[in-house]
């Protein structure tokens, strides 16, 4: 367990947070593994865990009917997967499947969801933290939709 | 020393590349009696189709081989798509080099970030021929490169062999992908976490559409690098290129003669004005 703090605590996710709660988080954490191909999570299923990626690549996917399965971003280390435990009906809102063997540090949403709700402050500093990762995913996803490089260029 | 800048001097091609669906490279000789070209990386040249007309684009080959004029072009308008049907053997008018190119010069000892987007590859393809030749002369060198889709990629191969070195990190995402990529997918933009380099001595050389050009200054000014260290390639309507017509004025300056590569805060001014 120690190892996971010290990972959690040296994480530019968690920087800054109470060393009361970096032990509080580091108690919903474990550990874990995906081979090349698996799938981490599938569109509907609850979202009970988020995932702070140490190694690997992670594609999100969005299935089409009687279309390819579209990747619409892929992250990798360092990045942070899955905000769908934050937001009711805490269910995954698309495919994320491990393009290359992953590891990550899976933490319990389901359990972190009821610690917020009894100490807002614990709920403050996630929510400050979740809300910087979705600035950058919806600044990015603007700009992709866009379509830059397909408009006129020389 | 141009002895009539206006006047086109006709270069035969020797070899056309299909790169894309819509892009494409030319490989050009010139005539057997003139001296081999020479410019620096970020020049560009006027090239000119007979009967159809001209348009601007930078130099994409290795200025250190000389008896190859290279331009990678897109095919977007008239002139560009009449260039695109040109075949091995015809001959094209060819002005320049025109303009400043990246200052290579004064980066020497610094980590060099090279930005791209799109067709913005080809404009910093002689730098990184340029860095690599004098690898020792830099610290970090970071390829950061952001296309349409797989289908998009420019210079796959080179990618792939820049990639394969020690000392280049090459990073490449495109914005949209089927489940069979197992590449990036992201804006360019989301590179920047893949990468370290040292912003106090970084300069960066940024090329690509004007948005994704402000995206890549917040990204590397959030890491630390300092606004006289960020080079921006502008793209501008160009027609005489030696700063006479006024067409690729850019507030007090012509892209063409005092561009095409700028400081960015040079222009960082200008460059959030709607009305230039």
């Amino acid at each position: 367990m120690k190892q996971l703090d010290e990972f959690l605590a040296e994480h530019s996710f968690f920087r800054g947070l109470p060393r009361e709660y970096l032990e509080l988080v580091a108690g919903c954490a474990t550990n874990v593994r995906f081979d090349a191909g698996s799938f981490i999570a599938r569109e509907g299923e609850d979202a009970d865990y988020f995932y702070l990626i140490r190694h690997g690549k992670v594609a999100l996917e969005l299935f089409v009917l009687n279309k390819s399965t579209h990747t619409v971003e892929t992250l990798g280390p360092g990045d942070i997967l899955g905000w769908s435990w934050l937001v009711p009906p805490y269910r995954w809102r698309f495919d994320a499947r491990a393009v290359e063997l992953t590891r990550a540090i899976a933490l319990d949403g389901k359990c972190l969801r009821g610690k917020c709700e009894s100490d807002h402050d614990l709920g403050y500093h996630l929510l400050k933290r979740f809300t910087f990762v979705l600035s950058q995913r919806l600044e990015a996803t603007r700009l992709q939709l866009m379509d830059i490089f397909g408009a006129a260029a020389s | 020393m141009l002895a009539d800048p206006m006047l086109p001097t006709p270069y035969r091609v020797t070899r056309v590349i299909r790169d894309t669906h819509d892009v494409f490279t030319l490989e050009c000789a010139p005539p057997s009696a003139s001296p081999a070209f020479a410019f620096a990386p970020g020049q560009f040249n006027m090239l000119y189709h007979f009967g159809v007309g001209e348009v601007p684009v930078s130099v994409s080959g290795d200025p250190g081989r000389a008896e190859a004029l290279i331009h990678t072009i897109r095919a977007v308008g008239t002139v560009t798509n009449a260039l695109q049907r040109v075949r091995r053997g015809d001959a094209i008018g060819v002005r320049g080099p025109f303009g400043n190119g990246w200052p290579l010069a004064s980066t020497k000892g610094d980590d060099v970030v090279l930005v791209a987007g799109g067709i913005g590859l080809a404009p910093l393809r002689p730098v990184l021929y340029r860095l690599l030749a004098e690898r020792e002369h830099y610290g970090k060198i970071v390829l950061l490169y952001g296309t349409r889709s797989p289908a998009d990629i420019l210079y796959a191969r080179e990618l792939e062999h820049w990639r394969a070195r020690f000392d280049i990190d090459v990073q490449l995402s495109v914005d949209r992908a089927d489940a069979n990529w197992r590449g990036n997918v992201g804006v360019v933009t989301t590179l920047f976490e893949r990468v370290k380099f040292d912003p106090l001595n970084t300069t960066a050389f940024v090329c690509g559409p004007e948005v994704m050009m402000r995206f890549a200054i917040v990204e590397l000014e959030r890491r630390g690098v300092a606004d006289e260290r960020i080079y921006l390639s502008m793209e501008r309507n160009m027609k005489c290129a030696v700063g006479l017509c006024g067409r690729c004025q850019y507030g007090p300056s012509f892209v063409c003669r005092h561009g095409p590569v700028f400081r960015h805060d040079a222009v960082r001014r200008l460059f959030s004005a709607r009305e230039v």
